[in-house]
C-alpha cells in the first residue's frame, strides 16, 4: 500500500445519497482476477446513460478528491469499488457518511476516506462548482481539508492514519503477534467444526 | 457486567487487546467465493506466505456458475478463468472446494448452514456483505474486503474494533403470508439503509423466537441492507435441532458439551444497547421495495410515494432519481405494476423453506403467460430436497424454469440477466440499479409475494389470490 501524507487537486460534486458498490462498479467487472484496470468500470453506468453525469463533464474530468453525498458506497464488500476509484485517479472520498466496509476497505487499499459533516460537504459542493479549478488540500497529517481560505479539521482514527502515513500493510503487523495467536488456538476446545477432511452429506 | 450476545461471542474470540490498537480477533470460519479471493491468494503467493489453517476455510463457486448446463465449462471465458483462479488456489493451498457439480456446491450462505460449518458462537468471515446469514445461528458473522480475505487466509486473525450494539425487538404474531422478508425489509424502512451503522443487531422477540432457522437466516442475511456490519439471534432448541446431524456438527460427547456452551449464549438481563428498534409483527403485512434501495419500501397496499411530500432534501432527491429509474409515476398503487420476471432464489430466500411457500402457491395453477419465472435453488443440497419432494414438478407445470444452484439472476454474473427495462419481482436482497442486469428494475419481495406476481404478471399480495 503506497503511503498517504498529504494531496492537493481538483475535487468533483457528486451530489447523490447512498451510492452503492454496484454503481461505482458493477458486477460484470468483478470477474477479473487482476487488482488493477478497474477504471473502465467506475460509475459506468451513470457515465454512459447520463450526459451531464458529474464525472462527463471535461471541467471535473481530472479531479482526484471525490466529494460525495452521505452512506457512500453502501451495498456488496467488493474492494473492487476503491481500487476502481484509485485506478480512475481519485486519492480521497470525502462524505458525511460512508458504509462500514467500503469504509475499512479504504483503510487497506490506501484511498483516503474522509469524513466532513454535510454543511460542510455542501459549502465544498458549492466552491468546487462555482470554480471547478479550486485547488483542493487534504493533510493527514493535521487532519484537515482546506481550500480557498477555509480549513476544515476532520477526525481520523489515530492507529489507521499512523498505517497510512507509514504504508503499513497489516498482514506484516499482525504477523508480529503470531505467538498469540498460536496461543489462542492451542485453548480452542477440539469440537470446534472443520471444513477438513470433508464428511458425507 | 451484563454482556450482549454479540459482546460475548466478539470477546471470547480477542487474541491481544492493547490501548490506541485495534483488538486481533480469532476467525473460527472463513468461507471464500471466486469473485473476491483471487487477489488475495495473489498477495499471499507475491509475499511467500501460506494459508494458516486451511481447515478452517471453505471455498464454493456461486457467483459465476451458469445455471443451465453446469456440467459443461462456463461459456464466459472471464467467468471461467475466475473460477479456474479458485480451483488452482484452492489446489495450490490445500483448501477444501465444492465446485460446480459437487455435491456440496452452491451459494456460499446457503452451504456453511447445510454442512453443520456454521454454528453458534463462532466468528466467521467471507468477502461477501451477506456474511451476516450465518448470524441466524447466533454466530459473529460478517463481510470483509478482499485484503483482509488475504488478512484471515494468512494469519486467521482480523484487526477489529468492538462493534456498537442494537437490538431490534419484534413481538407480536405474522399474519398468514406475511413472512420474515416483510419484517426485514419494514425495518430497512423503517430505519433506513444506514440506520445500524457501525452496529451488531441482535434480533430478538417472541415474533423472532418463533421463526424458523431459514427464516431467522432471512433476516440476519439482510442486516447489512440496514448499514449493520452484522446481525444475529440467540440460538435456542430449534438451532440446535436444525444443526444436530449435519456433517460437520459436533457428535456424541462433543454435542452435549457444545449444547452446554451454545446455551451460554444469550444476551444478559440489563445488558445495555446503543440502540434499540421495536416493531409490532402483527401490524405488517406484504412489503415490497419501490425504489433503488433497500430502504425504498412500502406495504404492498400503499401506492408510488411522491418525493414532493418527502421534507428532508437528499431523501427527495434519491427518490426522485430512483422513481426516474425505476419508470414509476407517483400514486400509482403497487398492486398495478406489472412485471416481466419473478426471480426465486439468492442467499436471502432460496432456502428448501422458500422453494415450498412459493410452490404451496403454484400447486396446479399456471403463472402468468407473459411473466417469466426462475427457480434457483440456493444450492445442490436444496435442489436435491426440493426434487426430492416433488417441488420441482410443481414449478414446471406451473410454467416456471427450473435451474441449478447458484447466485444467479441476484446479480447476474452468469447470464440470468434482466434486459434494459425489464422489471422484476426478486427475493432477493438488492434492488440496486442495474443490480439484475444493466437497466434491469427489482422490487424486492417475499417468497410468496413471488409466486403470487408471477400469478397474476402484477404485484400481488398471496392474500389478494383467494378467490381469484
Ligand atoms: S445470492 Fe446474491 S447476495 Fe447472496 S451471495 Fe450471491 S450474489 Fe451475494
Amino acid at each position: 500500500m503506497d503511503a498517504f501524507t498529504t494531496h492537493t487537486g481538483t475535487a468533483a460534486p457528486l451530489r447523490r445519497s447512498a451510492v452503492d458498490t454496484d454503481q461505482i462498479i458493477p458486477a460484470e467487472y468483478l470477474k477479473r482476477i487482476t487488482r488493477t484496470g478497474f477504471e473502465d468500470g467506475l460509475f459506468i453506468a451513470w457515465r454512459t446513460n447520463e450526459p451531464d453525469f458529474v464525472l462527463n463533464q471535461p471541467q471535473y474530468a481530472d479531479a482526484s478528491i471525490l466529494v460525495a453525498g452521505p452512506d457512500f458506497g453502501t451495498g456488496s464488500s467488493r474492494e473492487h469499488a476503491n481500487w476502481a476509484l484509485l485506478d480512475g485517479g481519485f486519492r480521497v472520498v470525502i462524505s458525511s457518511r460512508f458504509a462500514d466496509i467500503f469504509r475499512n476497505n479504504s483503510t487497506k487499499s490506501g484511498l483516503l476516506t474522509v469524513v466532513l459533516p454535510q454543511a460542510d460537504v455542501e459549502a465544498l459542493w458549492a466552491a468546487v462548482e462555482a470554480d471547478p479549478a479550486l485547488q483542493v488540500t487534504v493533510d493527514l497529517q493535521a487532519k484537515t481539508v482546506s481550500y480557498a481560505g477555509t480549513t476544515v479539521p476532520f477526525e481520523v482514527d489515530d492507529y489507521v492514519r499512523w498505517r497510512l502515513l507509514e504504508g503499513l500493510d497489516d498482514v506484516g503487523l499482525t504477523e508480529r503477534h503470531l505467538d498469540d495467536i498460536q496461543g489462542f488456538e492451542d485453548r480452542r476446545p477440539a469440537w470446534l467444526p472443520k471444513a477438513l477432511p470433508a464428511l458425507p452429506s | 457486567m451484563p454482556k450482549t450476545l454479540a459482546e460475548k461471542v466478539y470477546e471470547a474470540h480477542v487474541v491481544r487487546s492493547t490501548p490506541g490498537e485495534p483488538d486481533l480477533l480469532y476467525i473460527d470460519l472463513h468461507l471464500v467465493h471466486e469473485v473476491t479471493s483471487p487477489q488475495a491468494f495473489d498477495g499471499l503467493r507475491a509475499a511467500g506466505r501460506t494459508v494458516r489453517r486451511p481447515d478452517l476455510t471453505m471455498a464454493t463457486e456461486d457467483h459465476n456458475v451458469p445455471t443451465l448446463d453446469i456440467l459443461s465449462p462456463i461459456a464466459d471465458p472471464i467467468s471461467r478463468a475466475q473460477v479456474d483462479a479458485l480451483r488452482a488456489n484452492a489446489k495450490e493451498f490445500g483448501i477444501r472446494l465444492a465446485p460446480m457439480g459437487d455435491r456440496d456446491q452452491g451459494i456460499v450462505h446457503v452451504i456453511g448452514p447445510q454442512l453443520g460449518l456454521t454454528q453458534p458462537g463462532l466468528t466467521i468471515v467471507c468477502g461477501d456483505s451477506h456474511t451476516s446469514t450465518h448470524g441466524a445461528f447466533g454466530a459473529l458473522a460478517f463481510g470483509i474486503g478482499t485484503s483482509e480475505v488475504e488478512h484471515v487466509l494468512a494469519t486467521q486473525t482480523l484487526p477489529q474494533y468492538k462493534p456498537k450494539q442494537m437490538s431490534v425487538t419484534v413481538d407480536g404474531e405474522l399474519a398468514p403470508g406475511v413472512s420474515a422478508k416483510d419484517i426485514i425489509l419494514a425495518v430497512i424502512a423503517q430505519i433506513g439503509t444506514n440506520g445500524a451503522q457501525g452496529h451488531v443487531i441482535e434480533y430478538r422477540g417472541s415474533a423472532i423466537e418463533a421463526l424458523s432457522m431459514e427464516a431467522r437466516m432471512t433476516i440476519c442475511n439482510m442486516s447489512i441492507e440496514a448499514g449493520a456490519k452484522a446481525g444475529l439471534i440467540a440460538p435456542d432448541q430449534k438451532t440446535f435441532d436444525f444443526l444436530q446431524g449435519r456433517p460437520h456438527a459436533p457428535q456424541g460427547a462433543d454435542w452435549d458439551a457444545a449444547v452446554e456452551h451454545w446455551s451460554t449464549l444469550r444476551t444478559d438481563e440489563g445488558a445495555v444497547f446503543d440502540a434499540e428498534v421495536v416493531l409490532d409483527a402483527s401490524t405488517l403485512t406484504p412489503f415490497v421495495t419501490w425504489g433503488t434501495n433497500p430502504g425504498q419500501g412500502l406495504p404492498l397496499s400503499e401506492r408510488v410515494p411522491d418525493p414532493a411530500d418527502i421534507a428532508d432534501e437528499s431523501e427527495r432527491r434519491a427518490a426522485e432519481q430512483a422513481l426516474a429509474y425505476m419508470g414509476l409515476t407517483p400514486g400509482t398503487p403497487l398492486a398495478e405494476i406489472e412485471v416481466d420476471t419473478v426471480f426465486l432464489g439468492s442467499c436471502t430466500n432460496g432456502r428448501i423453506e422458500d422453494l415450498r411457500v412459493a410452490a404451496d402457491l403454484l400447486r396446479g395453477k399456471t403463472i402468468d403467460p407473459n411473466t417469466r419465472m426462475l427457480v434457483v435453488p440456493g444450492s445442490v443440497g436444496v435442489k436435491a430436497q426440493a426434487e426430492a419432494e416433488g417441488l420441482d414438478r410443481i414449478f414446471l407445470d406451473a410454467g416456471a424454469e427450473w435451474r441449478g444452484a447458484g447466485c444467479s439472476m441476484c446479480l447476474g454474473m452468469n447470464p440470468d440477466q434482466l434486459k434494459p427495462g425489464e422489471r422484476s419481482a426478486s427475493t432477493s436482497n438488492r434492488n440496486f440499479q442495474g443490480r439484475q442486469g444493466k437497466g434491469g428494475r427489482t422490487h424486492l419481495v417475499s417468497p410468496s409475494v413471488a409466486a403470487a406476481t408471477a400469478l397474476t404478471g402484477k404485484l400481488t399480495a398471496p392474500a389478494d389470490l383467494i378467490g381469484a
